[in-house]
């Protein structure tokens, strides 16, 4: 934990938008792919709210969040309801925004999130389902703009609102709080979690109190957070401006402050005054929605194993890491394919030290897991080679540098067997023949070998390297290395 | 006279059918009459004679090919709160002057591959906010019988363009009575379906509860034929109900012989006009003696049925209005200086003062702190007003009582008491807050001014209201009156 000079306690509660991956709009066939076309080219009379058009409920929407409700360990309501949120704003076509006011799909969940050694359990206050907004474009503030140009591709996209209750208490717990949600969100495949596209976007509510206090200081909403790295910054200093703040005897303004990515400070932007004052009704345009015990049921049934429950089983089961088995569950996608690697038959550890290391080195280039032209039966077989002693560790990673730069899929043991012997790739691991070599060694590097049978075992690297370089790097480097030992022991 | 539009959409197609006269001919006569009438009642915002003359050639190839529907070739004309594709539709809004829908409601979309020829846009009370027409921005409509008085409203185009044989049906909206009103009125059939069993994409909204389309016609099979043609669900309405559409002219021929009618004590409202009230209670009286077993009942509720509607339709009308912004489409200010500016200009500039009246009380209504005591409360007590229908249905099949408490008033007459002209709407509104399914139907004449009998029925029992509508209909020629305006023009 985070501990600010002053001594204060943060209070945390964050709302967390995410744009549910749809094909259609929350209440129109249109496309919900916003950014695919020219500016307002995915509309029609219902989105672009045209006089008589009319809301009709997209399916999809629903079950995903009763998906992400049930992730979130929520209860789902048999009964819920939308309700009109009144507010007049040029990307709001209608008017009004249909949202969820006190019957929200879903409530009472909870996320467990960890900071170092410290957990803690995150309530889940609701996750409700809303349409998104248009997009404006103009030069500062619009209420000084000279014009503003309206974009209602996005209006009327699915959206769903998380809300947690505020349960954190610093910045970085309120950043492990989001990397775990969006985690869980792309998991099971409702959002593609991008935060700088703004298909995912958190809004903090943040106060702090004396340490111990358990009542509630003036909240301030902080907004425009656009990464992690900005919640965390914004958080951090939104906490320190306000410990400050008290510490000078002033008295917090509830208000709403934008992070200023550049400046590094939260800025003021609205007061609060008095409560907006939305007037919320019930959605005439939409019955009720009942939902079945049936369709819950099976959205639950067809959950994946979620992170936490998959990191916990791939540490007990196979034994790798509590941080190994953290990274390897970063995606659905990384884990399936190294449960595949395992799978082959190669040990945990040596896979999870390849999904680690090579894997991972290849997709932080940006390839996505199902890009990768080394398959996880192929890797299976490559990690099976160096380990039988056909092919030497270097051997092995440059081969799978090689295929996984090319564009060809090697997908089975078989192609990694035929990759190793049209390139004539073997490991001299015939003594005789490495005896003569470390003879040959012994020669040219006099000085290496008097330092190393005198115990500095760092010597025998300039010996094997010598080897190394007369095989081409085909040599067994284990096997050199015993050789010297034994020749050294031997005196 | 084989283009006389009076005569129906029966009769009208069995003309057409029989080679009598072409769907053509019938528009070029529609269009010819609402340039004779319209100077003096105003009926229309828009004429369409090319659609007219499209959708009339298209009708006479299928009549020709023997495969027509039934409003096939028929003119009629589309209230201006219901979008159609191409044509300027204002909603009686100066906000909305130049708005041209990119489609079509479903209702008139399904009228319009039924055959139906749209001849134009009938005037109306600004979104549809009124019970006289003298709130359209486009100036009032005049009540056929009498070019002095209002033909009711919010549907007073539609109603006047068919009263005066302009047209041989027309699409009405109902939110508070403003098809029935009138209807009666007018001196026409009027039909408010079930909630529900007409779709409303397309109808520009006033209150998404309460809004309901219908029709005006010449008769009660008419109304049927109608409401044929454009029930059902619409997948582009969640609203519109599933409930199976019944054949609804297999129910015209059924009598009355052992259906129980109710009369609600409190329809007989203090105000009602004694001509109102003989003209109802003997329409009572011919239907007992068709065999109905007449039974008094009691709504108990039915005094607060204005006081509720007042609160949710403006609640939901400062909601649905409120994309009425000038951003995208209608009035705007584009000279304003900041966005603020440009909301309070184009609404304040686009609205009358009866949509600003009702936009702020809806608002009001609302807002945190009077919600519970106004909104909250309405919608509890809009339920008590729907069990007092669903208790009286209980005993009886159908409910019978006038439709205004008054025949057509001046010009002029309320429009300095919002009240007053609330009031009118008195037996009207509890069928739209109990969503059930209403006709109004000629009863005979108070001072000459038309009178309607407003029969009322269970939700989705439109064949039982059309039942005791056509029986009445039968035994009477009060339907076959046409105003002097017709008869000089026919």
């Amino acid at each position: 934990m985070s501990a600010v000079a002053t001594g204060v306690e943060a209070v945390i509660g964050l709302e967390v938008h995410a744009e549910l991956l749809t094909q259609s709009k929350m209440f129109c066939a249109c496309s919900a792919s916003y950014l695919a076309g020219e500016p307002n080219s995915h509309t029609c009379p219902v989105c672009l709210g045209l006089p008589g058009a009319l809301p009709v409920m997209n399916r999809r929407a629903i079950e995903l969040t009763i998906k992400t409700a049930l992730a979130l360990n929520c209860e789902i309501a048999e009964f819920s309801k939308f309700d009109r949120k009144n507010y007049f704003y040029p990307d709001l076509p209608k008017g009004y925004q249909i949202s969820q006011y006190d019957l929200p799909i879903s409530h009472d969940g909870h996320l467990d999130v960890r900071t170092g050694d410290h957990h803690r359990r995150v309530g889940i206050t609701r996750v409700h389902l809303e349409e998104d907004t248009g997009k404006l474009t103009h030069a500062g503030a619009i209420h000084t703009s000279q014009s503003s140009l309206v974009d209602l591709n996005r209006a009327g996209v699915p959206l769903i609102e998380i809300v947690s209750e505020p349960d954190m208490r610093s910045a970085e717990e309120a950043r492990e709080y989001m990397q775990r949600l969006r985690q869980i969100l792309v998991w099971i495949g409702v959002s593609d979690g991008r935060m700088e596209e703004g298909s995912l976007r958190c809004d903090a509510n943040v106060s702090v109190r004396a340490p111990g206090s358990t009542e509630l200081g003036t909240k301030v909403e902080v907004k425009n957070m656009n990464s992690f790295r900005a919640v965390y910054l914004a958080l951090q200093h939104e906490i320190e401006r306000q410990a400050a703040a008290l510490e000078a005897g002033e008295e917090i303004v509830q208000e709403t402050r934008g992070w200023n990515e550049a400046k590094g400070v939260t800025i003021s932007q609205r007061r609060k005054e008095y409560a907006d004052d939305y007037r919320y009704f019930p959605e005439p345009d939409l019955p009720p929605l009942h939902l079945d015990r049936a369709l819950v049921d099976r959205i639950r049934a067809e959950l994946p194993e979620l992170p936490a429950t998959r990191a916990d089983r791939l540490e007990r089961d196979l034994g790798v890491s509590a941080d190994q088995a953290d990274l390897l569950t970063d995606t659905v996608e990384l884990a399936d394919y190294f449960e595949a690697v395992v799978a082959t038959g190669v040990p945990a550890a040596e896979a999870a030290n390849w999904v680690l290391g090579e894997v991972s080195r290849v997709l932080n280039t940006g390839v996505l897991v199902s890009a990768l032209t080394v398959r996880p039966e192929a890797l299976g077989g490559l990690v099976a080679r160096k380990l039988d002693g056909t092919i030497n560790n270097n051997q092995a990673k440059e081969l799978f540098a090689e295929l996984a730069g090319g564009d060809t899929v090697v997908a089975t043991a078989a192609a990694i067997d035929e990759a190793i012997q049209s390139r004539g790739l073997r490991q001299v691991s015939d003594t005789a023949e490495l005896e003569r070599l470390v003879d040959e060694a012994i020669a040219a590097q006099a000085k290496a070998w008097e330092d190393f049978r005198g115990g500095n075992e760092r010597a025998s690297g300039a010996l094997v390297g010598y080897v190394m370089k007369q095989t081409k790097g085909q040599a067994s480097g284990p096997a050199v290395t015993e050789i010297l030992r034994r020749r050294a022991q031997a005196g | 006279m084989t283009a006389d539009l009076t005569a129906g959409i029966a009769e009208l197609g069995r003309r057409l059918r029989a080679g009598d006269v072409t769907a053509v001919e019938l528009a070029d006569a529609a269009l010819g009459r609402v340039e004779q009438v319209d100077g003096e009642l105003h009926a229309f915002l828009a004429r369409t004679p090319e659609l007219a003359r499209e959708s009339a050639a298209a009708a006479d190839a299928a009549i020709r090919a023997g495969n027509a529907d039934a409003l096939a070739g028929v003119p009629m004309a589309v209230k201006d709160v219901l979008c159609l594709e191409g044509v300027e539709t204002t909603a009686g809004s100066k906000i909305l002057k130049g708005f041209v829908p990119p489609y079509t409601a479903t209702t008139v979309a399904r009228a319009l591959a039924a055959g139906a020829v749209p001849v134009g846009k009938t005037n109306c009370d600004e979104f549809a906010m009124g019970s006289s027409n003298e709130n359209s921005a486009y100036g009032p409509v005049r009540n056929p019988w009498d070019l002095g008085r209002v033909p009711g409203g919010s549907s007073g185009g539609s109603a006047a363009a068919v009263a005066a044989g302009a047209v041989a049906w027309a699409f009405g909206t109902d939110t508070g009575g403003s098809i029935r009103q009138p209807a009666a009125l007018c001196g026409i059939v009027g039909l408010k379906p079930t909630y529900g069993r007409t779709s409303r994409y397309g109808l520009i909204a006033f209150a998404s509860s309460l809004d309901h389309v219908g029709c005006f016609t010449r008769t009660v099979a008419d109304s049927a034929t109608v409401l044929q043609a454009i029930a059902g669900h619409d997948p582009m309405d969640s609203t519109s109900s599933r409930h199976p559409v019944d054949d609804y002219a297999a129910a015209l021929g059924g009598g009355v012989k052992g259906l129980r009618l109710g009369v609600p004590r409190e329809y007989f409202v203090e105000g009602m006009e004694a001509g109102v009230s003989d003209a109802v209670r003997a329409a009572i009286a011919a239907l007992e003696k068709e065999g109905a077993e007449i039974v008094d009942v009691s709504l108990p509720r039915t005094d607060y049925g204005v006081a509720i509607y007042y609160i949710i339709a403006p609640a939901e009308a400062s909601s649905n209005l409120a994309r009425m912004d000038g951003v995208r489409f209608g009035h705007s200010a584009p000279d304003a200086k900041t966005v603020i500016d440009q909301y309070m200009r184009a609404r304040a500039e686009g609205f009358g003062p009866e949509v600003r009246r009702r936009i702020m009380i809806g608002t009001y209504a609302l807002s945190s702190g009077y919600y519970d005591a106004y909104y909250v409360k309405a919608q509890k007590a809009r339920t008590l007003v729907r069990q007092d229908f669903d208790a009286a249905f209980e005993k009886v099949d159908a409910l019978v009582c006038a439709t205004s408490p008054t025949v057509a008033f001046e010009l002029g007459a309320k429009t300095q008491d919002p009240i007053a002209m609330y009031l009118n709407d008195v037996l009207t509104i509890p069928a739209d807050l109990a969503g059930v399914p209403a006709i109004s139907i000629p009863c005979g004449f108070s001072e000459g001014l038309p009178v309607g009998l407003q029969v009322i029925g269970p939700a989705f029992r439109e064949d039982v209201v059309f039942r005791v509508a056509a029986t009445y209909e039968g035994i009477t020629d009060w339907s076959s009156r046409v105003p002097p305006l017709a008869e000089a023009v026919a």
